[in-house]
């Protein structure tokens, strides 16, 4: 994806996602709300991170101080908004709405982006066991709660998208599981990072011999 | 290293004062706990709404001033959670003697289903709970677009069940001599809601 292009996506899927049609759609069952919007805003902020220029990526990368505290950061701000008072808070609070609305591309799905191409098999393997644990914890406490959980939802609904949560936990582990073999049957002779930044350096290479 | 060190732990650090923020110091990780912490630490007034029994009589809030009231919200075509509602308040009306309930402490139930809940669907709902209209009142709101405000200010969100009736959340709210909403308790354990008021027989 051309750098223009990305920011062009990312500004259309946050604005389309703001708007009121989608926006009380999605806001309007938890599981919709937890497992569809929340993870397309966040794509909004990893996308985004497609339109810097591979220098600038790596200059953000070196001055935040590597891959360790973007992942942490995405972690944390991730589970922040799993917690049912902020879920509540997002539809009853408009200063709440508007930080989730910046928080989940800029803490969450921006740092990962940033990240990613620097993690190798561990680090990745710690992102998706970590959103997997989160996701399971979160979705069981849902299901087993006696009492609902946040005011603004039906005890079915937390009910339901609790058990979407443990099911797209195991869907994780299980996809990552498989990623792990299928990586381990035909090894990479080159480390992530370094072949993201040849093929980058590459293209750049590629387009000033085909500039007039 | 030194650097990720560092950003790590200023992550960690702002990490921690916005779960602290967030949660009321860990305490309130849902919003019903949150409201009931707000209530006891910050006592809060109460809009000024006028509200009709089941017997057609107006009246409201500011009435009661010199005795505090126990306050339900409930619809009358509820049929889970009302009706331990209703079991909760039953259960405090037996548990303090007839002079009490005169002077210390009174009983409202109050609809928030403003269409459906007229005088008629009020007074059976009372008589078949055991209210008296006296001592224990069941009423609604006259003016539906006062129903918002009061239900805003006691922190109530009612949502539709997409069957015809209603999600709320559901508790026993204390309003103090003055009027002001003061406790929030859970509705199964009307007991505790008596001491914590002061009001054990």
């Amino acid at each position: 994806m051309r750098p223009g292009a990305a920011a062009c996506w990312a500004a259309l899927l946050w604005l389309a996602l703001a708007l009121p049609p989608l926006r009380d759609a999605l806001e309007g069952s938890m599981r919709m709300h937890m497992l569809v919007q929340m993870p397309l805003l966040a794509a909004t902020g990893f996308i985004a991170v497609r339109a810097l220029a591979a220098t600038r990526r790596a200059r953000v990368l070196q001055l935040s101080g590597g891959s360790v505290p973007l992942v942490l950061a995405a972690m944390l701000a991730a589970s922040y908004w799993m917690l049912p008072r902020a879920l509540d808070a997002a539809l009853a609070d408009p200063a709440a709405a508007v930080a989730k609305f910046i928080t989940l591309p800029v803490l969450v799905g921006a740092p990962l982006a940033l990240a990613w191409p620097r993690l190798g098999t561990v680090g990745r393997g710690f992102v998706w066991t970590n959103l997997a644990s989160m996701l399971a914890v979160t979705g069981w406490l849902y299901v087993a709660a006696p009492v609902r959980v946040c005011n603004a939802y039906l005890a079915s609904d937390q009910y339901e998208a609790g058990m979407w949560m443990v099911w797209l936990a195991v869907a994780i582990l299980f996809g990552w599981l498989v990623g792990l073999f299928v990586g381990a049957a035909a090894p990479q002779s080159a480390t992530p990072e370094s072949t993201a930044v040849t093929s980058s350096a590459a293209r750049d290479r590629h387009r000033l011999v085909r500039a007039p | 290293m030194t650097r990720a060190l560092g950003a790590s732990l200023v992550v960690i650090l702002a990490a921690l004062v916005v779960f602290t923020w967030g949660t009321d110091g860990w305490r309130a990780f849902t919003s019903e706990t949150a409201r009931r912490e707000q209530v006891l630490r910050n006592p809060r007034p109460l809009p000024a709404v006028v509200l009709e029994d089941q017997d057609g009589r107006t009246f409201e809030l500011s009435d009661y001033r010199g005795r505090s009231v126990a306050v339900e919200f409930i619809y009358t075509r509820c049929q889970s959670i009302c009706r331990s509602l209703g079991m909760a308040f039953r259960q405090i009306r037996d548990a303090i003697a007839p002079q009490r309930l005169e002077h210390e402490l009174a009983l409202l139930s109050i609809s928030f289903d403003s269409v459906h809940d007229d005088v008629p669907a009020l007074a059976a709902w009372a008589s078949a709970h055991g209210a008296d209209g006296r001592h224990w009142r069941v009423a609604r709101v006259r003016d539906p677009a006062q129903l918002g405000p009061l239900l805003e200010a006691f922190g109530v969100v009612v949502i539709a069940d997409g069957l015809g009736g209603y999600e709320h959340n559901a508790a026993i709210h204390l309003l103090d001599r003055d009027g002001r909403l003061v406790r929030i308790d859970d509705i199964d354990t009307p007991q505790r809601f008596l001491a914590q008021a002061g009001l054990q027989p």
